[in-house]
């Protein structure tokens, strides 16, 4: 078994504006199962910072417990992290994002560690429209433990062993954009060409981007009658559309008759565009956005794409007035502005 | 385009870079595995039974196979392929019993080897254990030819070099030594079933220009130079010495030159010092020992001054490319005159046929060159066979052995009563080295070690005494390391399509790029460029499976794979598989020697 990748890559890998290649934004060696859907994520998540020319010391990945969890380890070494306890990651890139808002934060998380121990942070964190991307690799089963149901495995969904799972799995999407999210997407491991523009739409939107990528657990949940195989995803799979993620500074160079193509675009000059959209689905209306998600789970479909987005919510750091400065870079002069500017708080209280 | 054909012995033989490039498709990664499991006898053996003088080639070789290994696409240097096949013959045990058994009962052929180099030598180990009587003729005194007369021993030691060719001779080769061959007719009234001719290119080319004869004494053509001081009529040579011409056999002169008397010697050459025929690494040898390389120099005259050898006279050119060709322009400079007591012309070297009548029926070209089939080197002449560098002119020792594999073959069919054309399958085996889930029967980690050098005798030492050998070749710890440079490129990643999920793992984890799930195309240009990496390089494949269940196919550039065998450790059901891949060329009979 090999323990580290070799240190040759291809003489001809190209280079981004930064002058790195991907290489630079690849991790070590995973340790997870051959063939676990994980890995495409982290791939994933490679490509897209790499993409978009994100300097690897600007983003922070968080994480809680679980297969999931330890993918960190899995791309970006040249980044931060801090891997937390179970279910507690929003916690933790609250605090972090509350004392530097100028990094990233790149949240990644399991089905058990969001909707299980972790459900109680997943809502508040929703909530509070934490600047962040909310990364959930969802494959439906316990894979550390070997296998057992997740909260969010499908009510009649069979488990390797045989058992079928009686119980109503919690739908992430749905119960975001019930609870106030501003981004919500749904994907799939094995299509890195709709996965990698979703990821970068999620880096570029102010406010909380919860990402649920269903994952297959190759080991534990890869079975027929699994609603969280390669297979039946990829025959369930309702894309709601290709994504183009044009990033700040490109233009869009292609024509598309109006009907085709809806473009949006984000706060700081990227643009999205949603090509093909359906006539009845709009997902910067949330009514039809519902609609759309209720209509797929009564057909037994899986949505996926970016399913709804709103640039207008106010991320928390803006709701709490909080300083732009990062803590870090606060002088005693900032925090310790001497006994006048007491004395006037003082008097604001008189 | 079409799913590839893996099915077909040449797709992953020609994975193997160094084996490919190779003219007797030597077994290179296989016997460099056997170095580094410290199986020197063995790997001597894989070595002798594909080119039949591992300890003279670990030492002489054109290597071929370096500049075409994968691991010099990677990063800067291939693996010392040549420098560890020495480390095999010098550390071999014994291997007398691992010799082909020649068998009592003969099968009645008689077959005439003309000349004792590398391509005779080779034709007489095929057949030999065949049951072949054969009869060996050469007018030097012992077999090895050209190996013999015209390398050096600084370079080959006579005691390697007798070994390798003892080891054929006692194959039961009946050898006629001090013979020279004057006429093939008489050859040929011996009632020999077949004649073989492996005569080499034994004359030099002269340099005819003003001066040449005023001073004949000093002006020596080079091998015929290298063949003197081997057989020690020459011990000496001038203070100063001029070698004109810029491949291998003018570094040996220089190189020679030096070790006999020689304190200023310089090569002198026509064309830019990059453009030299001479290996790189024979000129920086060469160079080590003080010689200066003086390009772009094209000789005028010999200046000859009272009767005595003054120097050469040289007009100074530079290359100008037009259309592709390159052509020498004088810059206008002055002539320059260097001075010299000696002068070696080395500028190649011709085959010459005056024995061989003309009127026998064996075809010659407009040039004096015979007639000959370039695959299984037949004469016109039926039952006369040609190889070596009088089969098809002047090349190296160990496409000198492909040859002579080849012709032996055709003896061998020819005496038969077979068609010529009916060429030998190679031998092919393919197998799985997976030993347990993540687990190979080979070393599949990539060390990321610079090439190592092969280190040197002291050079006032090999300076002082022209026998004294200047390579020390690698020991045995060295040996190692630089064995694990190799990639295993004959372990093959294999792809079974119906068993791929399309996780994309492999994609994801390969280090060089090579692995693409994607739409097919119709066209192979089109396709090169839709890969993860554009696969530019033309000589490398792509392998294409067929169809897999979202419609895509997978498509694997071979051009820089470290063959490490993650993708088929990140493979959940073993689509992909890494399989060790043994490619033999056919040889006389399917005789197996290993």
């Amino acid at each position: 078994m090999s323990y580290s990748k070799p240190v040759f890559h291809h003489p001809n890998l190209t280079k981004n504006a930064l002058g790195y290649t991907k290489k630079d934004y690849e991790g070590s060696l995973s340790t997870l199962c051959a063939g676990c859907g994980h890995d495409s994520i982290s791939a994933a998540i490679v490509e897209a910072c790499f993409e978009l020319n994100i300097e690897p010391h600007r983003v922070a990945k968080l994480s809680g417990i679980g297969c999931s969890s330890k993918t960190p380890a899995y791309f970006l070494n040249n980044s931060h992290g801090f891997n937390s306890v179970h279910g507690r990651m929003p916690s933790i890139a609250t605090g972090a994002n509350l004392a530097n808002r100028d990094l990233i934060y790149l949240g990644v998380s399991g089905d058990g560690d969001t909707a299980a121990i972790g459900m109680g942070q997943f809502c508040h964190v929703i909530r509070r429209n934490l600047n962040m991307i909310y990364v959930v690799m969802n494959n439906g089963c316990y894979g550390l433990t070997k296998g057992q149901d997740s909260a969010t495995a499908d009510k009649g969904s069979i488990a390797k062993a045989g058992n079928m799972n009686p119980f109503e799995g919690i739908d992430l999407c749905s119960l975001a954009i019930e609870l106030g999210a501003t981004f919500v997407a749904q994907s799939f491991s094995g299509d890195k060409s709709q996965l990698i523009p979703i990821l970068q739409a999620a880096m570029s939107h102010k406010g909380f981007a919860l990402v649920n990528v269903i994952s297959p657990c190759v080991t534990f949940n890869n079975n027929n009658g699994s609603t969280k195989s390669y297979d039946y995803v990829r025959e369930h799979n309702e894309s709601m559309g290709r994504i183009d993620f044009v990033p700040i500074g490109e233009e869009i160079t292609t024509q598309y008759a109006d009907d085709e193509v809806k473009e949006v675009k984000f706060h700081d000059g990227s643009e999205l565009l949603f090509h093909k959209l359906r006539k009845d689905f709009d997902p910067e209306n949330k009514i039809e956005v519902i609609n759309a998600i209720q209509n797929a789970r009564s057909k037994n479909e899986i949505l996926t794409g970016i399913l709804y987005l709103d640039r207008h919510g106010v991320e928390l750091n803006d709701l709490l007035n909080t300083t732009a400065v990062p803590l870090n870079q606060l002088t005693e002069k900032e925090l310790c502005p001497g006994s006048s500017m007491l004395d006037e708080i003082n008097q604001g209280y008189r | 385009m079409d799913v590839t054909n893996v099915n077909n012995p040449e797709y992953y033989h020609k994975v193997v870079d160094c084996q490919y490039a190779c003219p007797a498709h030597t077994p290179v990664p296989e016997y460099i595995r056997l170095i580094a499991a410290g199986k020197y006898t063995e790997a001597y053996m894989v070595n002798w039974e594909s080119n039949v003088f591992p300890g003279v080639l670990g030492r002489t070789c054109d290597r071929p196979c370096e500049p075409a290994c994968r691991r010099g696409r990677v990063e800067e240097e291939p693996v010392a392929i040549c420098r560890l096949k020495r480390v095999a013959a010098d550390h071999k045990g014994s291997i007398k019993h691992l010799m082909p058994a020649i068998p009592d009962q003969k099968n009645g052929k008689r077959v005439a080897l003309i000349g004792g180099g590398p391509a005779s030598l080779t034709v007489a180990r095929d057949l030999a254990p065949l049951g072949y009587d054969v009869d060996l003729y050469d007018d030097q005194q012992k077999g090895g030819g050209m190996m013999r007369s015209q390398i050096p021993s600084f370079r080959l030691p006579a005691e390697v070099l007798d070994e390798e060719v003892n080891q054929i001779t006692d194959l039961g080769i009946k050898t006629h030594f001090n013979t020279r061959v004057e006429s093939l007719r008489e050859v040929m009234a011996k009632g020999y079933d077949a004649v073989f001719v492996g005569t080499g290119a034994p004359k030099g080319k002269d340099l005819e220009m003003p001066g040449r004869h005023d001073a004949s004494g000093h002006i020596h053509i080079g091998i015929q130079w290298l063949a003197s001081v081997a057989f020690e009529h020459i011990h000496t040579i001038g203070k100063k010495v001029i070698v004109l011409g810029g491949g291998n056999t003018a570094m040996d002169c220089c190189r020679t030159a030096r070790r006999l008397g020689g304190e200023e010697v310089k090569v002198v050459v026509r064309s830019p010092f990059a453009e030299m025929k001479a290996s790189p690494w024979e000129k920086e040898d060469a160079m080590h020992e003080d010689i200066p390389i003086i390009d772009n120099h094209v000789p005028k005259q010999f200046v000859i001054e009272d009767g005595k050898m003054k120097g050469v006279l040289f007009e100074k050119v530079s290359p100008v490319y037009e259309d592709g060709k390159r052509k020498l322009k004088p810059t206008g400079e002055p002539d320059v005159l260097i001075e010299a007591d000696d002068v070696l012309i080395a500028i190649g070297q011709e085959n010459t046929f005056p024995w061989i009548e003309r009127d026998l029926g064996l075809e010659f070209d407009q040039w004096g060159m015979p007639v000959i089939n370039p695959v299984n080197f037949a004469s016109t002449l039926p039952g006369v066979f040609f190889g070596g560098d009088a089969a098809l002119g002047p090349k190296n020792i160990i496409t000198a052995v492909a040859q002579g594999h080849e012709a032996a073959i055709s003896i061998d069919l020819y005496c038969q009563g077979k068609d010529l054309s009916q060429r030998l399958e190679p031998r092919t085996k393919i197998q799985s080295t997976k030993m347990g889930i993540h687990e190979w029967s080979y070393d599949n980690g990539v060390a990321a070690d610079l090439r190592y050098a092969v280190p040197q005798a002291d050079k006032e030492e090999t300076l002082r005494d022209r026998k004294k050998e200047v390579e020390l070749g690698f020991d045995l710890k060295t040996a190692f390391r630089e064995a694990q440079r190799c990639f295993n490129c004959d372990v093959q990643t294999v792809f079974t399509d119906n068993k791929c999920i399309e996780c994309d793992a492999c994609m994801d984890i390969c280090p060089t790029s090579c692995i693409t799930f994607t739409n097919n195309e119709e066209e192979e240009s089109v396709l090169r460029q839709k890969l993860l990496v554009p696969a530019l390089n033309m000589e490398q494949d792509l392998l294409v499976s067929g169809p897999l269940k979202t419609g895509r196919v997978m498509v694997k550039d071979e051009d820089v794979c470290l063959h490490c065998g993650l993708c088929a450790e990140r493979c959940p059901t073993a689509a992909w598989d890494m399989q060790k891949y043994l490619y033999n060329t056919a040889k006389a009979g399917h005789h197996c020697y290993v």
